[in-house]
């Protein structure tokens, strides 16, 4: 099953993989433990001529076992799982000076990308509007500013194994930090109307002298900009 | 105590006898009948959009033009022939406006899979599974006459049929039905510009709020007569644990349910009234996260609504087939006191994702890991229940061990999305949709299907066809696996849940995309396989009604006090009340001759009863 997710192109990205294979690795045993009690019980207990059944009414020795033993696992799990979660959605714990802002709007049924320009503020002259196509670069902090214009849709991609929600009238932060150069898909996550199957936009890691030169190419009199 | 004495002896009208019925057991029989009828329905609609899934591009067979006609504008088939009139004709028919020449338009394939989850959830599961069974058992397994309001009981049904009839009309309005999930997310249902529904939407929030009050007069019934009416010497603790089940199920419903009807109240309001309770607007107003809250706060009662009756008919079939005494049986109500209880706290891992504040996910996180302790508590003591008995591989039972094993599987996939690191990845794929049919189909579903062959011989006198039941088992056992367990690799591939057009999904999300196409193609197969082997299941039903062998008064030589009841049971069920002298599970007792010994069968006499 494990094959199957796409690979992993983000920082944090890695620690959500090994939650992933860990729960697959649990949940498996359990998984095969039970079902082979329970066949070898179908088999071994099945009706017999003469044979009668043991009267057990219960052990609460055992009911306790169970009990404790569920509790434990599920509680280590939960401990591993706060901080990277943390990591992902907490803006307390974002890395602070990202490289790179964007303002990403979900509307019926596009992504609307707005890059703050040379000056870092939004909503000034030299912001650059750009639909469905999000550029940044490998190895540097994004973040995003998750936002809607009508319905909710969600954020999703799934090499970055970022999911989030964006909410009319409200902004939403996000971050990551991509590894790995190439194009992927933003699809929208999140029922929005009858273009919610081909709402997509796409991701663009640029090594860092590409993205250098794109943002030379939209801001040309600025060297520096674009951060 | 097996005179077949009516109690009441005066002559019932017609109309009183078999429509507007007071009498629980008839009640209990038109709600699985209706039940049964919506299946047909939710499911046929899943047939539908299945097709979509798997050829988004092509006619649908039989309504949808023949290829020649696409090809060359001959007509070669019927379908060919009707749209050709429909063509003709200037009106806006039905058809056109939502399955062009037979291929399902993306609005329409919304709606679809809106009003499947819709029907299945508050027309199939809750009215089988509460409804039916509840109606059916509770009385009679207690040892009491009947409900403790039978003119409410009677007003149940006839509101879920009201309900029913709403809900139906609004395919049939401009504009179509409902398009917004079975959850109804706003703003997205808040207002008809975003999704074009126009009196679908209201019709959908009316017809639940209707659903809701006929399972408001139910629950009340449902808990005043198990705190009332109980038979001398049934204690709570000889309560059968399906009655557990139902009690406690009634309690969620009753508190829960009032929850979306006050939603929908004001979801209305914002769709009618101009209020923005669930929309936020720039002067400010209201919040689209409250709808989530209030939805699943009573949702995820709900979907316990859904499984419990499940556990609580697994936990009959169990013991009974095994001739063993239920493992644990305090725990296993404790058990789902503590499900019931959690139950209430979890609600946000539905929202891990929504906006709502993260440290809020972690709290939820805890609470539903918790869960899964009493689920385990609950599969351990079934397999516990096996343990050194003497199992017969019944029809009844072949259901109750596939509704253990699938449980499993639903309740450990939910161990991954309780997990909010990983959930981010899997929220909203078909990771979430494998998830739902494990637990309502492989659990709920099969505890139904067992629970009616089982309690078959008691409603209507006769057996089910065994061979018949058998076949349907094992064919739904296997397409049931076939349909949803691929649906777990679908979503850890990173395939979304509620899109119409998987061609264009994932296509660079992962290299296998011809793979996801053929796993789609593969899923759509099973599911007409897993469809047409539910015709098995009602043509067994109706025929085994009139033709079936005819069946002795407790012909599984079960232990609990509807078997005392003479059959078919009269009205008044039992000639004398029948008194308890022990819990319900008492089999193979050692030192008694019989493997079995019912609970109103006083000390020191030998078993009878079965003959
Ligand atoms: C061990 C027990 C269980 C756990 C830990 C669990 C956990 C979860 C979680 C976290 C979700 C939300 C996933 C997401 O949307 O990202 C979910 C969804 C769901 N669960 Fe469970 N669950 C459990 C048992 C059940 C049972 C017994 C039922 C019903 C009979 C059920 C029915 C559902 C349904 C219907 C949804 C999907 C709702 C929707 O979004 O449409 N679950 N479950
Ligand atoms: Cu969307
Ligand atoms: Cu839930």
């Amino acid at each position: 099953m494990l094959r199957w997710l796409p690979e992993n192109i983000s920082t944090f990205g890695q620690g959500v993989d090994t939650l992933f294979s860990a729960i697959y690795y649990i949940t498996l045993i359990v998984l095969i433990l039970v079902m082979a009690t329970l066949i070898i019980f179908l088999i071994k207990y099945r009706h017999q001529e003469g044979k009668k059944a043991t009267y057990i009414e219960g052990s609460t020795t055992l009911e306790i076992i169970w009990t404790a033993a569920t509790t434990v696992i599920v509680f280590v799990l939960a401990m591993f799982s706060y901080p990277q979660w943390n990591k992902i959605k907490s803006p307390n714990q974002f890395p602070e000076n990202p490289d790179v802002v964007v303002q990403v709007s979900g509307k019926q049924f596009n992504w609307d990308m707005t890059y703050p320009g040379p000056d870092n503020e939004f909503g000034t002259d030299d912001d650059l509007d750009l639909e469905n196509e999000l550029h940044v670069p490998r190895n540097a902090v994004v973040h995003i500013r998750l936002t809607s214009q009508d319905v909710i849709h969600s954020f999703f991609v799934p090499q970055l194994r970022l999911k989030q929600d964006a909410l009319p009238n409200r902004f939403i932060n996000v971050w990551f930090e991509a590894t790995k150069a190439g194009r992927y898909e933003i699809p929208c996550a999140e029922l929005c109307g009858f273009g919610h199957s081909e709402m997509r936009g796409y991701l663009n890691v640029h090594e860092q002298t590409d993205y250098d030169a794109w943002v030379q190419e939209r801001w040309p009199q600025e060297a520096e900009g674009g951060q | 105590m097996h005179d077949n004495e009516h109690t009441s002896h005066h002559e019932e009208s017609f109309l009183r006898k078999y429509v507007f019925s007071l009498d629980h057991k008839t009640i209990g029989k038109q709600f699985l009948i209706y039940g049964l009828i919506m299946f047909f329905l939710g499911g046929g609609l899943a047939l539908l959009f299945r097709w979509k899934l798997a050829y988004p591009e092509k006619p649908l067979p039989i309504i949808g033009v023949s290829q020649q006609y696409l090809d060359e504008g001959e007509v070669v088939t019927g379908a060919d022939r009707m749209w050709e009139r429909i063509y003709e004709s200037d009106e806006e028919e039905w058809l056109e406006l939502y399955m062009p020449a037979g291929v399902m338009t993306d609005a329409f394939y919304n709606m679809l899979f809106t009003m499947h989850a819709t029907v299945m959830v508050f027309f199939v599961i809750v009215p089988i599974l509460v409804g039916a069974f509840g109606n059916f058992l509770i009385p009679l397994m207690i040892g009491t006459r009947d409900m403790a309001f039978p003119i409410l009981n009677m007003l149940s049904f006839w509101f879920a049929v009201l309900a029913a009839i709403i809900m139906m009309a609004g395919f049939f309005v401009p504009g179509g039905h409902a398009a917004a999930g079975w959850t109804g997310y706003t703003p997205l249902s808040a207002d008809a510009q975003w999704t074009g529904v126009e009196w679908g939407q209201i019709l959908w929030g009316l017809s639940l709020f209707v659903q809701g009050l006929s399972s408001l007069v139910g629950s009340i019934n449902y808990i005043t007569t198990v705190i009332n009416m109980r038979a001398p010497g049934m204690t709570f603790f000889r309560l059968p644990l399906v009655i557990w089940s139902l009690f406690i199920v009634a309690v969620l419903l009753l508190l829960a349910f009032p929850v979306l009807s006050s939603a929908i109240v004001l979801l209305v309001f914002d769709r009618l009234a101009g209020t923005t309770f669930f929309t936020a607007t720039a002067e400010g107003g209201g919040d689209p996260l409250l709808w989530q809250h209030l939805f699943w706060f009573f949702g995820h009662p709900e979907v316990y609504i859904l499984i419990l009756p499940g556990m609580g008919i697994a936990s009959e079939l169990i013991p009974v087939f095994s001739r063993k005494p239920i493992f644990g049986y305090r725990s296993m109500v404790y058990a789902m006191i503590a499900i019931a209880f959690l139950g209430w706290i979890v609600w946000g891992h539905h929202m891990f994702q929504s906006g709502m504040r993260p440290g809020l996910g972690s709290i939820f996180m805890t609470t539903t890991m918790l869960i899964a302790v009493p689920s385990a508590i609950k599969t351990f003591n079934w397999l516990g229940t096996m343990f050194r008995g003497s199992i017969r591989f019944t029809a009844p039972m072949l259901h109750g061990i596939a509704f253990v094993s699938m449980f499993v599987i639903g309740g450990l996939s939910g161990i991954y999305m309780a997990n909010t690191p990983v959930d981010v990845y899997i929220h909203d794929t078909y990771f979430i949709v494998a998830h739902i049919h494990y637990v309502v189909f492989g659990g709920s579903l099969f505890a139904v299907f067992g629970g009616i062959i089982f309690w078959f011989p008691k409603m209507y006198g006769r057996y089910m066809n065994d061979v018949l039941s058998k076949i349907h088992f094992w064919l739904t056992f296997i397409a049931f696996n076939c349909t949803f367990f691929p649906m777990h690799i679908l979503g850890v591939g990173g395939h979304r849940r509620r899109i119409s057009n998987p061609l264009a999904e994932a296509v660079e999300v992962v290299t296998q995309e011809q793979t996801f196409a053929d796993m789609n193609i593969f899923i759509t197969m099973s599911a007409f396989t897993l469809g047409f082997a539910q015709l098995i299941l009602v043509f067994n039903f109706f025929w085994s009604m009139y033709k079936g062998k005819t069946a002795e008064q407790n012909p599984w030589h079960v232990n609990t006090l509807e078997w005392e009841a003479p059959t078919p049971v009269p009205h008044g069920n039992f000639g004398q009340i029948p008194t308890v002298y022990r819990g319900p599970y008492e089999y193979s007792v050692p030192g008694e001759e019989a493997d079995w010994t019912p609970q109103a069968q006083p000390e020191h006499a030998p078993a009878t009863g079965g003959d």
